[in-house]
């Protein structure tokens, strides 16, 4: 690696010297979590809010704070687009794997209620396609 | 970091890093994109156990201690206390890079010794939340709260409650014990000599994604 040019020792001519964004960040990152527990609070005292919708709001805001952390904490947001998308673009299969994974949990919730031994036996229902009529 | 790439700069033609930044930084990205597999899969395979289980503990039931507060009921508080430190001590590193980029020395040694100190204060938050829930009875294998409904939980809850911080608090052990080798470096004035003060962002990296990290246990074990 040694004849291979990296920004490491150039980079001293042109720094910013202000501290202004980490603070910015850090205040954001704070006042999000303050929203948080303030919700989760007012929930509790008063039942604002339904669960559901609350849960929604918990992970919406647990990724805005991923963000300001990678972007500008980690510096991901200034570098440059293809080191993003070298790390952004793996990361995409967590989506799948959250959707398919809690999915497969409420599965097995169903499966263990519905198959429960003592459950009364439905009886299966006629399909369409032994419909009277059509034979 | 350099980030003004014109047009006409040849990234991937030899001689530049093509990522304008160095090998060292890179892997630290790959490695910590690894990492954050290996904590999605524990809070993915947390969450499916809980939406199989038909109820599950109220956390605020659960986490409703506070230190030398006695059996007053405070939900949330000691883990915003312990989320509020982590957020301040990414923000020291953060300064501690900036001041690297400065090559200022004294300022780098104070702001990663800050960040050192508020690794070692969450860390002894964790050891009193994970002894006081020892003492209620709460350990691998033994679960002493209910569910939600008040019917008895198994020991799913506490099994990946404590896997999963415990987990993460060993990555915020090896995190301190990364950033005192590097303060010590930087007393020395090894990285003077070697002309940058790079070593400091690649620690930097790691430490914030532990916080990263910590975001989102906060949210799935606390919130949810």
């Amino acid at each position: 690696m040694e004849h291979t040019h990296t920004a490491a020792g150039h980079e001293t001519a042109h720094v910013d010297s202000s501290t202004k964004t980490i603070w910015r960040t850090f205040w954001i990152l704070l006042c999000i979590t303050l929203v948080e527990v303030g919700l989760a609070f007012l929930h509790l005292e008063y039942g604002f809010l339904p669960r559901v919708v609350l849960n929604a709001i918990f992970v919406g805001l647990t990724v805005v704070k991923a963000f300001y952390i990678v972007a500008e904490f980690m510096h991901l947001g200034h570098e440059i687009k293809n080191l993003i998308m070298t790390i952004l673009i793996p990361l995409l299969l967590f989506i799948w794997f959250i959707i398919a994974f809690l999915y497969e949990g409420d599965s097995w919730k169903n499966m263990r209620k519905d198959l429960k031994p003592g459950t009364p036996v439905e009886t299966p229902k006629v399909g369409p396609a032994v419909k009277p009529g059509h034979v | 970091m350099d980030t003004a790439v014109t047009a006409k700069k040849k990234w991937w033609a030899g001689g530049y890093s093509p990522f304008n930044v160095s090998y060292g930084k890179l892997m630290m990205w790959y490695f910590l994109m690894s990492d954050a597999f290996t904590f999605g899969a524990l809070l993915i395979a947390y969450g499916t156990i809980r939406f199989s289980s038909p109820s599950w503990p109220d956390p605020n039931e659960v986490f409703k201690s506070f230190p030398g507060m006695g059996h007053a009921e405070l939900p949330l508080m000691f883990v915003s206390l312990m989320t509020f430190i982590l957020i301040m001590s990414s923000v020291t590193m953060v300064l501690a890079v900036h001041a690297g980029h400065m090559r200022d020395r004294k300022a780098v040694a104070k702001w990663l010794l800050l960040t050192i100190i508020g690794g070692f204060a969450f860390l002894s938050c964790q050891a009193w939340e994970w002894t006081h829930l020892f003492h209620e009875g709460a350990w691998w294998g033994r679960n002493p709260f209910v569910n939600a409904d008040g019917t008895q939980a198994s020991t799913n809850f506490t099994n990946f409650f404590f896997t999963i911080t415990g987990f993460h608090g060993l990555h915020v052990t090896s995190g301190v014990i990364l950033n005192i080798v590097i303060l010590a470096n930087v007393l020395k004035g090894t990285y003077d000599q070697r002309g940058h003060y790079e070593m400091v962002e690649k620690v930097g990296l790691y430490w914030h994604f532990v916080d990263l990290v910590w975001v989102f246990v906060f949210t799935c074990f606390y919130l949810l």
